[in-house]
Parts: structure tokens; C-alpha cells; sequence
């Protein structure tokens, strides 16, 4: 009998004799192999085309080698030199041997580059000592002070020896509107160089003024979408959609030729005698402009979310409301809204975070007070060709997007967040 | 350099070369785009295609030297011939991204001049031969300008009293602190000398503050005649070329003021690598010949690197009565109060002036 089978001989075996927890597990694995083996080429490919490089990026932010790289000699004799006594000989020799190594492979430019970023002003300084180094005689200490009196000069070795540290903390501190120098640690940028906190700020600032905005402006929108009945939602929900397929670019330029000062909003007032014609408002070039700009852009990221969101709230929940005495204020604070605080956390985050990343449009309406910490991370990326500085911004505004996702998730919490 | 860093630049240069489709033609050759590109393929690619039978590629970009060096440090060279800014060639050459182009190459003057000498002074470089001399003024619309109140010097333009009204300028340091000093009454022979200074450079600001509300800054060389054609300013600084374009060929009643002009120079340059160097070199030596050079200037006013090009300058190719001798920032009557933009002085003192500079547009 079958059951006295199962009763007497202890583990259940399968057909060819194998236990069935193995057989079991068995079947799991090739299940499992296949279930992973169709996810093998999506991971692969987010991990070389989006984590690697966005870890090989951040990396540079504290590691830079080109100085040591391309000057092992006098990295080795700056290693050992304490930044504070006279440079002797013996450095005066590594620093010449390195430079005609380096004009000899034309990598004399990186390595000016580099120490110019620490010290301002000296890329010439090497630049044109090795055009001229191969006239340089022993003892060098005295010829190379001879041909440039910078040289000389203490603070050029104490950028030498900065810069000849590849793991650095100094972009980071230039980041934040620091420096890091070898005699005083960490000390304070001067006073007119300071942008980069400023920029920080204002980042923030104007991407929470762009998310409030386009609550306050999305709200209502995808509440009639989710309330009108489908012939007109649907009319509505094209007119959301149908700037959201646009180029941002077209965007863009549409609000430039709708807020400059000769532009239609400024006409308008002038025709309704708000203003004068010598008196229009600069509605663009500035922060206003890209405020504007870009809560129109970034509008369909919140409506969308909350409009998902609104259609699964049922009306009767409402309706229950009034039938038990509430006014339809109190019934829509206290029953409706509760229910749409997953679609305003899922949209505001999306908005806040795709605003505190924009570039295209604050470079084009921004003018002077509306550019972001974006712009000048494009600026060194692209400009300044400063990879480890454009790396700390970088990486400075990726924590701080962590931490406001850290502490949305405690205060909301991330799994009351849906996005459709 | 350590892997990491190659694994990073072969990401940037995989990403380039998915973005630029490289089929198989012969050459690619990168420049600036609008009226410019477009005199180079009238003067130079069409003229050397219809030469050799090979084809050519032209792709536009907005300058700098980053896709160079993404594309020479991941080894995976794409661009062939690129038109780069003086700063940016030196830089370039001086970390080894380039090929050293050996001027004897160069074809002589129609007259036997050698190549060498026909170059004006400072247009040959270790790895770069210049094609233009390109200028950046100011310009402003007769219409809005009484013409007895005309702006006639650089210190007009930073006059809020004389000519009230909103000014563009482009959003660099670059330019606008020379331009500065000028207005402030710096000789151009000494602009550079001041602007090494602390003072100079606290002079060139305090200048720029007595306008700065009435600035409206600009990025890219097409929005100038956009701004002042639209009227949202009364005075932009410009790219001498587009201004023409935008009077010789819309109409536009703008009129430049040459005084105190800063030129500068565009240069062909061969990114290190290149998978068609005979090719680029033979392109090279073609377009930078005397008669190629003076056909560029039909199409657009820069001026010719080389003298002998400067005689053969002929007119406007669309419309006979624009002689363009009279456009070129070289022209006699406009070159009275020019300064060279000084390539080493940028090349050192960018980064920093720079922070200052955004720093003080924040503040």
C-alpha cells in the first residue's frame, strides 16, 4: 500500500531512486539558472554602462595620479621633504630629470595642468621651463631659479607636494569651498572664490521651489483627470501629455520668447498699463525664468504619479464622509488627501530630483542667479577638463540626494511611494 | 595610467563612437557648425573631394578640447581634422593629444613665398596651422541708436548713463575683463600685464559692476543678433562672423564697433591616432593653401592666416557689392585699437578666474 510505503521507509524517494528533497532542489536550481540567466544581460549591461563608470567617476573625486605618474622621481623626493625646510639639490635634479623626460614625451602639459589646479598661475611656470630645459647645467637648484624665479618660491613645491599625493582629499575640499594645504590642514578658500556652497544652496532652493510649484499647479490637474468623466479627462490628459513628448529644448526657447522683455507676457502688461515701456519686468535670464522654465518642464512628472494614484481612490470613501456629517473641506483634507500622499511623495521626489540634477534649461534662461551646481559640474567635465573636481560635486550631490531619499523614506516611507 | 581610468575613457569613447555612427569614409573633419562650417565645406571639402574622389565627413561641436581627449586616451581616434581655438590647440599639444604637424609640408605662396614665411606671425604652431583670425566686438542696432549718439569706442559700452538699456555679454571671464580694463582706460598693449594683478583684476570687476544688473549673458555665438534683433538689449558682444551673416543675409541693421577688438585665431589640428593621417595631412595642405584660404573669406569675414591670401580676397558669394576686405577684424580701418587674446595667460590663470567670476555672478 502506498501509504505504508511512505510510513516505513523513511526519505520519500523519487522515480529513479534519488530523495525527492533533492530532486527538488535540483529542479529549484535549473529553474533559478534560467530565472537568472534572462536577467544575466540587463545586469551586465547596467553594470558597465551605469555603476562601473559611476564608481570609476567617484573614485577620481579622491584619486588622482597624474602628477605621480608622469614625475616619479621628484614624487619620490617630495615624499620624503617635510613642505617646510628650503628645497635642496637633490629635489632641483628630480624636478629637471622629470621635466625633460616629460617635454621629451609631450606630457609636460598634464602635469602643468595638474599643479596648476593647486596653485593658480603656474602652468607657464612649467610649460616654458621645459622648452628651455635642455640648457639647464648642474648645480640645477641654481640654474632653474636662474631661468624662473618662481622656483624659488615655497609654496610652488608645497602644490608640488599636494599634488603629488594621487589619494587626496583636496577636491573634495575645493568642493566646498575649501583647500587642503600641506602646513595648515584644511583652511578656508578666499573670500571671493567661494561658489560652490553658495551654488549648493541654491540648488536646493530652486529645486524645492519647483516641486512645491508643481504641487501646487499639478494638484488640482490630476484631480480633474481623475474626476471628469473619460471623454474630457481624456482631451485633458492629452494636453498634459502632448508638451511632455516636446523637446525640452523647444520648451525652452518657447518660454525665452514668451518672458523676455520684449516678449508677450511683458507686452501684454504694457498694453494693460501695468508697466511702462522703459519699466518691463525681467521675467527671464535669471532666477525667476528658470523657476518658470522648469516647473512647466518637469509638471508632467507630477501630475502623472498623482493622477495614477487619485484613480484607485474610491469616490464612495468621499461620499461616506459627507453622509457622516463632514463639510466637503473637512471630507477632502481629512479622507481624500490622506489617500494621495503616496502620489505627492512618488511625484515630489521624481520632480525634486530630476530638478536638482537640470542643466540645459538653467544654461539657457539662468542668466546670472539661476544657474545650478549642474552647470559648473558640466563646466569642469567639459571646460576646465577637471575630472576630480567635476567628481567631488558629483559626489557631493549624490549623498546629499541619498540623504533627502533617507530621510523621506523615514519620515513617508519609501514603500508608501507609488509611481503608478 | 591605471586601469580604472582606461575602463572610464573607454566607456566615453564607446559612447562617442555609437553617437557618430563612423561608417566607412574617408575623412572626418570637425568644426564649429552654422556659417562657419559652411564656409569650410564651400572652400575646403567640396573643392578636395571633387580633387581626390574621397568623401568627407563634417561633424560640428561647441569647441574644447574634452572629445579629443576622450577619444586619444581610449584609442579609439574618430575625428580626424578638428578647427580648435588657439588656448585649446596649445593646451592640447602641450599633453600630447596631438600630432606635430611639420610646417614645411605646407604649400608656398602662389608668388614662391614659403609657407612659413607667407603665414602671418604667431599662426604656426608645433601641432597646428591656423585657417582664420576671428574677432570679438560689440554691435549694436542703428535703428535704436540716434546716429549722432552712435557708440564709437569700448567705454560706450559700459556707459549706464549715455545708453541706458540692457547689454549682452557672453558668460566667460574670457573676453569680458579685457574688454573691461579697456573701457576703464587700459591701454590694449597693457590689458594683460593689469589683469595679472589682484588689482587689475578687482579693477576689471569693479568696472563690470557698474553694469552688471543691466547684463544679459549669453552662451552660444547664435543668440547675440537673437537678442538684439528680438530688442532685449540695446548692445551685444559678438562673433564678428555672425553679425555679418546676420546684416549681409537677414537684413539686420547692425553695426560693429571695432575699438578695442580682441582676435584670436582657429586652428586645424590632428588628434594623436588618427586612423587616416595621410589622408588628413593631404586635406591639410589643400585647404591651407593661399587660394583656399582667400575663398573661405567669400563666405564668411574672418580673416586669412596667410598674407598672400589677403590680396585674393573677393567678394561676398551672394551678393557682388559686399567687398569683403572691408569685414575682416585685419581690415586697416578696424584694426586701430586690437588686442590679441594672450593664449598663455588663460592657459594659467582660467581655473581660477573662473570661480571668481561665477562667484561673482552669484553674489
Amino acid at each position: 500500500m502506498a501509504v505504508s510505503n511512505i510510513a516505513v521507509s523513511g526519505p520519500i524517494t523519487a522515480a529513479d531512486g534519488t530523495p525527492l528533497k533533492k530532486k527538488l532542489a535540483q529542479a529549484l536550481f535549473f529553474s533559478k539558472v534560467r530565472a537568472v540567466s534572462l536577467v544575466v544581460p540587463l545586469f551586465a549591461f547596467v553594470m558597465a554602462s551605469f555603476v562601473l563608470p559611476i564608481f570609476a567617476l567617484m573614485w577620481q573625486g579622491v584619486y588622482n595620479d597624474r602628477f605621480a605618474t608622469y614625475t616619479p622621481n621628484l614624487t619620490e623626493q617630495l615624499s620624503a621633504w617635510d613642505g617646510f625646510s628650503e628645497p635642496h639639490e637633490d629635489m632641483y635634479t628630480a624636478l629637471v630629470t622629470d621635466i625633460k623626460t616629460a617635454k621629451k614625451d609631450r606630457t609636460i602639459g598634464r602635469i602643468a595642468t595638474r599643479v596648476n589646479q593647486e596653485y593658480p598661475g603656474t602652468r607657464s611656470l612649467f610649460t616654458s621651463t621645459a622648452r628651455k630645459a635642455k640648457k639647464l647645467q648642474s648645480p640645477f637648484k641654481e640654474s632653474v631659479i636662474k631661468l624662473n624665479k618662481k622656483w624659488a618660491d615655497l609654496e610652488v613645491w608645497r602644490a608640488m607636494k599636494m599634488t603629488s599625493q594621487s589619494l587626496t582629499p583636496a577636491f573634495y575640499a575645493t568642493a566646498l569651498d575649501g583647500r587642503y594645504t600641506v602646513d595648515k590642514g584644511f583652511i578656508s578658500q578666499v573670500e571671493n572664490r567661494h561658489i560652490y556652497v553658495k551654488l549648493f544652496w541654491r540648488t536646493l532652493l530652486i529645486a524645492g521651489s519647483v516641486m512645491l510649484l508643481c504641487l501646487l499647479l499639478g494638484y488640482p490637474v490630476a484631480y480633474l483627470l481623475a474626476t471628469l468623466p473619460l471623454r474630457y479627462s481624456n482631451l485633458l490628459m492629452i494636453m498634459v501629455l502632448l508638451p511632455f513628448w516636446t523637446s525640452l529644448l523647444v520648451r525652452t526657447t518657447a518660454w525665452i520668447a514668451i518672458l523676455q522683455s520684449q516678449g508677450v507676457v511683458n507686452d501684454v502688461l504694457v498694453w494693460l498699463g501695468v508697466t511702462t515701456d522703459e519699466a518691463r519686468f525681467s521675467l527671464i535670464y535669471n532666477m525667476t525664468g528658470t523657476i518658470v522654465a522648469m516647473t512647466h518642464i518637469l509638471l508632467p512628472f507630477m501630475i502623472l504619479p498623482l493622477y495614477s494614484v487619485m484613480k484607485t481612490v474610491p469616490p464612495s470613501y468621499m461620499r461616506a464622509a459627507r453622509s457622516l456629517g463632514a463639510t466637503p473641506t473637512l471630507a477632502f483634507i481629512k479622507v481624500y488627501m490622506p489617500q494621495t500622499v503616496p502620489g505627492v511623495g512618488a511625484g515630489g521626489l521624481l520632480v525634486f530630483i530630476l530638478a536638482i540634477g537640470y542643466y540645459i534649461t538653467p544654461a539657457l534662461v539662468g542668466g546670472q542667479d539661476g544657474q545650478l551646481i549642474s552647470n559648473m559640474i558640466a563646466y569642469h567635465m567639459q571646460k576646465s577638463l577637471n575630472w576630480s573636481l567635476a567628481a567631488a560635486l558629483g559626489g557631493i550631490l549624490l549623498a546629499g540626494v541619498l540623504l533627502l531619499y533617507w530621510a523621506y523614506d523615514r519620515i513617508i516611507g519609501i514603500d508608501n511611494m507609488k509611481l503608478g | 595610467m591605471s586601469g580604472y581610468k582606461k575602463g572610464l575613457i573607454a566607456f566615453a569613447g564607446m559612447s562617442l563612437c555609437l553617437s557618430s555612427v563612423a561608417l566607412a569614409n574617408d575623412l572626418t573633419v570637425v568644426s564649429w557648425g552654422g556659417a562657419y562650417t559652411k564656409s569650410q565645406v564651400e572652400a575646403y571639402h567640396k573643392p578636395w573631394m571633387a580633387k581626390t574622389g574621397k568623401s568627407i565627413v563634417s561633424e560640428d561641436y561647441g569647441g574644447g578640447i574634452a572629445e579629443i581627449k576622450a577619444q586619444v586616451e581610449s584609442g579609439n581616434v574618430t575625428w580626424d581634422l578638428v578647427d580648435v581655438e588657439l588656448s585649446d590647440a596649445i593646451r592640447a599639444c602641450d599633453e600630447g593629444l596631438l600630432e606635430p604637424i611639420d610646417p614645411s609640408i605646407l604649400t608656398a605662396a602662389p608668388d614662391g613665398t614659403s609657407a612659413v614665411d607667407d603665414f602671418l606671425p604667431g599662426t604656426l604652431h608645433e601641432c597646428a596651422v591656423a585657417n582664420i583670425v576671428w574677432s570679438s566686438v560689440y554691435v549694436y542696432d542703428t535703428t535704436k541708436v540716434r546716429s549722432w549718439n552712435a557708440p564709437k569706442t569700448m567705454a560706450d559700452f559700459f556707459d549706464a548713463k549715455a545708453y541706458p538699456g540692457k547689454r549682452g555679454m557672453r558668460k566667460s571671464p574670457k573676453v569680458t575683463l579685457e574688454f573691461a580694463l579697456i573701457a576703464d582706460g587700459v591701454p590694449v598693449g597693457e590689458v594683460y600685464n593689469t589683469l595679472a594683478t589682484e588689482e587689475g583684476v578687482a579693477r576689471a570687476f569693479a568696472k563690470l559692476d557698474t553694469i552688471k544688473d543691466d547684463i544679459v549673458w549669453w552662451e552660444a555665438g547664435a543668440q547675440p543678433p537673437q537678442l538684439l534683433a528680438d530688442g532685449e538689449v540695446i548692445f551685444t558682444t559678438a562673433w564678428n562672423g555672425r553679425i555679418f551673416s546676420a546684416v549681409a543675409s537677414e537684413d539686420q541693421s547692425f553695426e560693429m564697433v571695432w575699438d578695442g577688438q580682441i582676435y584670436d585665431l582657429d586652428l586645424w589640428v590632428m588628434p594623436k591616432g588618427s586612423k587616416n593621417k595621410e589622408a588628413a595631412m593631404d586635406f591639410l595642405v589643400f585647404a591651407s593653401a593661399t587660394e583656399q584660404l582667400a575663398a573661405q573669406a567669400s563666405y564668411i569675414p574672418y580673416g586669412p592666416a596667410r598674407a598672400s591670401s589677403v590680396a585674393k580676397i573677393g567678394t561676398y558669394f551672394e551678393n557682388d557689392n559686399i567687398n569683403m576686405a572691408d569685414h575682416m577684424p585685419t581690415a586697416a580701418g578696424n584694426f586701430k585699437n586690437a588686442l590679441q587674446n594672450d593664449f598663455e595667460f588663460w592657459a594659467d590663470n582660467a581655473d581660477q578666474l573662473n570661480e571668481r567670476f561665477n562667484a561673482w555672478l552669484a553674489g
